[in-house]
């Protein structure tokens, strides 16, 4: 599947053949007075760079540090940060690496990228678990200085690969990043293993270098996280200060340029980065402003949600009410008592805490109220893999409760849709009174993306009346005609007291009712009213193609970017095929069937075992296929498109 | 905040539903005494709601006529704290069982009264699962059989208000089902309390456990064995009885008056706010010792949780620099493409 993706952009016109031997790189000594670099700069539209290191090695917010440069001088860019779930594995083993890839590009893209242009590698570890992704010829720096016995032994190697010809098929920049590190930052009088520290700025600061940017955002951004360590912040400047520095007056290699990635021409408005997780969390307080409802968050930290409700608990000011639970149950009952009282009740959680919660929405789908259930789904079965991204809690969020109990069920498909799609919960449960299920995953909810920031004046209120003192005749469970949802009643007005419980109620009364003909009417009536949502949902379009045709590639959630890249690959290429992709799942589009129904053939690529497939097939009896991936890694692009040639009609 | 605008009576507390508890059940007993009790504290109904779990005693909610929420097994806590986050003004009561509130929601428990979430908790303890058919529960004796136990239970009693203080809770009070005199203070003391209050209420099951408090409750026998304790009253039962420290074992034992050189100068005397004396007072059981019974612990001194929360959210509201989603979505750093 790999070999597919393999492809040179830093290298067009060479190969790797002609590559061997020609760009290993010795490291040069600083003090022999190197000339100055004047190496012409090489325009490319779009490289992709992986940092790689030990989980305590800094990666991610070195990751990070360059994305935010990237932004400032306007690229399109698509991050996939990939950690270990252990906080500190033992350093330099291979399960403890760290890896943080960004696709820089100056037009828009939709993935981080296939396979990385540019590897930096701080151990072996590093190298070994990731030098297999690098494209032929592509750019490797490594930290000759971590490459030491015990830590070639502890990745596996037997012989040090940057001294035989394991690494022949890439331009091998080896430096001894150590110690130029110690030699930066040798000034401020820190302990060896404090100083190392600051190896990832100097990093950074090479890299900044390679693609032609300065230093200014990164020293601003130390200079506020570290406002009270004076060293810390004053060490960290001068290592990357000395990364930057080193790349402009070392004598690089033939075939090393500086790269120049041009502005992305993004359509007018203003921008910045945002996070899936990020997104949601804001999206939940815009929904609480759009619904004049308090925000009450019941959760329970798990990977990877918990940055939502560390977000949340610093939004208080927007009258954000946070709770975290002693359990995944409490989380979610705490939210529906708050429901129960009025306010828009809503928990975060992963794969492992809806199962938890499953009984818990059951009772609010009997007792009808609203609430936010949010699945930022994670590797399963059972814990799994925590911190790696899967879409295999589909058929949980559709089926996965006692009884025949349907709720809602929306998705995001890129990190900046999760705002939207926060909104959209919290107005198909209020409007329709009843639990919504959305679906992200651990891609969307680390992976980042400029995102054209919205304005709360375009986005449409949806003020929810609650019942008052006068309703003639009232119970709790009189509905209206059209939408069949009930009224919510909140404690605390006057002649509305009543109760409701998950015991089958009286449709005509409230009252408990074990009436079999009253239980039969009542679950199809709770059915009913979930299915009359797809009158209220767009029509499922097309992204990409046209609306007919050989192919159908459909596809939900964060898939998005790697079947819209694919298509329109496949589309260059001259191959007639289609992008549709499902935002909400449960009720889907009403066009769904028919839609489908228009093509010869339908693949459905999703990160399961084949979920959606099973849905489509079921309920809308086409021969669609499924194009399954389940390692915890997102699709790569060259994958789809591979799997679009299999399938397509012989003609 | 829970004032009525005109004098309520028990029927104003009373719903339409038939109740559904068997001939003899103490629960009737309790909820008589509660629906007689609520006028006399002035509450309102609109402002008044129920939450319960699932289990016998957790039909409560549906027999009073104000806002009431019948939930899931053992989840009750979670419940009641969300609605109380969302509403503090509300006036919440939450009814639970010995095996709703302590087994299958024994976790919710001791983080609810550790948090200190202003309810009333009230755990109707029968020491039997009724609503399942008779099993044993957490505060059965060892060696009750029962259909799950046909040799005898071998699982060792929780205590309740034992276990209520070690989970830190502020209010632990004990009462009998149908002992009205004394259960109506009681639930009085508990919703003056700001904060959680914990309330074990004995309650006998005619059905799967008939008699399981006999040995505390039948009139003949209950004077030496209950201490009903006074704040500030010294801890006298029986004719003449009374409990004193021993220093050395740091134990409470029983003396009596006029034998031994004992005088009214040894009994101690109950301080509601002392919370060791709480632990020693809730663990005693007949025959050794009476149970105790009333306000076994107070600690007027705590603050509620969820007036902690709002606090921290308009303490938040008044000092934040972000005043608008708007400039929120567009603080740190942003770019503008013309």
């Amino acid at each position: 599947m790999t070999s597919a993706s393999k492809g040179s952009k830093l290298h067009r016109g060479r190969n790797a053949a002609q590559t061997r031997d020609t760009y290993a790189y010795e490291d040069m000594n600083m003090d022999g007075g190197a000339s100055p670099n004047k190496l012409e700069r090489e325009e490319l539209d779009s490289v992709v760079i992986r940092f790689a290191g030990d989980s305590g090695d800094g990666m991610q917010l070195t990751g990070a540090q360059f994305t935010h440069s990237s932004a400032m001088v306007g690229n399109d860019l698509s991050t996939f940060p990939d950690f270990p779930a252990e906080i500190r594995a033992p350093a330099g083993s291979t399960y403890g690496v760290s890896g943080f890839q960004i696709h820089v590009a100056s037009h828009d893209i939709m993935t981080p990228g296939d396979a990385p242009d540019v590897l930096i590698a701080m151990n072996p570890a590093a190298l070994k678990t990731n030098v297999g992704d690098l494209v032929d010829g592509g750019l490797l720096i490594v930290n000759e200085g971590a490459f030491t016995k015990g830590n070639l032994k502890k990745a596996g190697y037997e012989q040090n690969p940057l001294d035989d010809e394991t690494l022949a098929a890439y331009r091998l920049v080896k430096l001894d990043i150590s110690k130029h590190t110690l030699a930066a930052v040798a000034a401020f009088d820190l302990g060896t293993k404090e100083a190392l520290r600051s190896k990832n700025m100097w990093t950074l600061g090479l890299v900044l270098w390679l693609f032609g940017r300065d230093t200014k955002n990164t020293e601003e951004w130390l200079g506020q996280k570290f406002a009270k360590k004076e060293v810390v912040r004053d060490s960290n400047i001068a290592a990357l200060k000395a990364g930057h520095a080193y790349g402009e007056t070392a004598e690089m290699p033939t075939g090393v340029h500086i790269y120049k990635v041009p502005k992305a021409t993004l359509s007018p408005g203003t921008y910045r980065n945002v996070t899936g997780n990020e997104a949601l969390a804001w999206g939940l307080v815009a929904a609480s402003k759009l619904s004049e409802l308090q925000l009450v968050l019941g959760s329970y930290p798990i990977t990877p949600a918990s940055t939502v409700l560390h977000a949340l608990s610093r939004l208080k000011n927007f009258g954000v009410v946070t709770f975290q639970a002693e359990d995944e149950i409490a989380a979610v009952c705490a939210a529906i008592g708050a429901s129960f009282g009025g306010s828009l009740g809503v928990t975060t959680t992963s794969g492992p805490g809806i199962a938890l919660k499953a009984e818990a929405i059951g009772l609010a789908i009997m007792t009808e109220l609203p609430l936010v259930v949010i699945d930022i789904q994670r590797g399963g079965p059972s814990t799994g893999l925590p911190t790696k991204t899967e879409q295999s809690d589909l058929f949980q969020a559709i089926y996965g409760r006692n009884g025949d109990a349907p709720l809602p069920v929306i998705s995001a498909s890129t990190p900046g849709e999760c705002f939207f799609q926060a909104i959209e919960a919290a107005r198909l449960a209020t409007k329709y009174m009843t639990p919504v299920m959305l679906l992200t995953d651990g891609y969307l909810a680390n992976g980042a993306e400029p995102w054209k920031i919205p304005s709360m004046a375009d986005l449409t209120p949806f003020p929810v009346e609650f019942a008052g003192s006068e309703t003639p005749d009232f119970h709790p469970y009189i509905r209206d005609d059209e939408t069949l949802s009930r009224l919510w009643p909140r404690p605390g007005t006057p002649g509305l007291e009543h109760r409701i419980g998950g015991i089958e109620k009286d449709r005509a009364s409230g009252n408990i009712s074990y009436d079999p003909e009253n239980h039969h009417l009542m679950t199809k009536m709770r059915a009913q009213k979930i299915a009359n949502i797809a009158d209220d949902i767009p029509e499922l379009g097309i992204e990409e193609g046209e609306d007919t045709g050989d192919l159908l590639v459909i596809g939900w959630g964060s898939t998005h970017g790697a079947i819209r890249q694919a298509v329109r690959r496949a589309r260059k290429e001259g191959v007639q095929v289609s992008h549709a992709h499902l935002r909400h799942l449960n009720p889907m589009p009403k066009n769904t069937g028919e839609l489908l129904r228009r093509f010869k053939r339908v693949i459905v690529p999703e990160m399961n075992n084949g979920m959606l497939v099973k849905i489509l097939r079921g309920e809308y009896l086409v021969d669609a296929k499924g194009i399954n991936k389940i390692s915890g890694q997102p699709f790569k692009v060259a994958e789809i498109v591979s799997a679009i040639h299999d399938h397509l009609p012989a003609s | 905040m829970n004032a009525p605008t005109q004098k309520l009576t028990r029927k104003d507390f009373t719903s339409d539903q038939d109740i559904r508890w068997c001939p003899g059940c103490g629960d009737y007993a309790i909820l008589a005494t509660l629906q007689r009790t609520l006028p006399a504290l002035g509450v309102s109904r609109e402002n008044t709601v129920f939450i319960s779990g699932i289990g016998c005693s957790s039909r409560f909610p549906y027999y009073m006529d104000t806002y009431g929420f019948h939930t899931i097994h053992g989840r009750a806590p979670a419940v009641a704290t969300g609605l109380k986050l969302a509403n503090p003004e509300l006036d919440i009561w939450m009814i639970t069982g010995d095996g709703d509130g302590l087994s299958i929601g024994g976790n919710h428990m001791l983080h609810v009264l550790r948090r200190n979430v202003d309810l009333q908790i009230m755990l109707f303890n029968n020491r039997i699962y009724g609503l399942t058919k008779g099993q044993y529960s957490p505060t059965s004796l060892v060696g009750l059989r029962t259909p799950s136990t046909p040799m005898g239970s071998i699982d060792a009693p929780v205590v309740p208000a034992s276990f209520a203080l070690g989970a830190g809770g502020r209010f632990i009070a004990r009462t009998i089902d149908t002992d009205a005199k004394h259960l109506g203070p009681v639930f009085t003391r508990a919703h003056e309390y700001r904060g959680a209050s914990f309330i074990e209420i004995l309650q006998n099951c005619p059905v799967f456990n008939d008699g399981a408090w006999s040995h505390v409750k039948d009139k003949e026998i209950a004077d030496e064995s209950q201490l009903r304790l006074e704040h500030g009253q010294p801890m006298r039962f029986g004719e003449n009885k009374g409990l004193r420290l021993n220093a050395k074992t740091i134990e409470l034992e029983v003396v009596t008056i006029g034998e031994d050189g004992v005088t009214e100068e040894d009994i101690l005397v109950h301080d509601e706010s002392n919370k060791s004396m709480a632990l020693l007072l809730a663990n005693l059981e007949p025959p050794r010792f009476p149970i105790a019974l009333g306000i076994l612990y107070c600690d007027t001194d705590a603050h509620p949780y969820d007036q902690a929360v709002h606090a921290q959210v308009e303490h938040a509201k008044a000092t934040s620099k972000v005043d608008s989603i708007d400039a929120l979505l567009r603080s740190g750093h942003t770019w503008t493409v013309e």
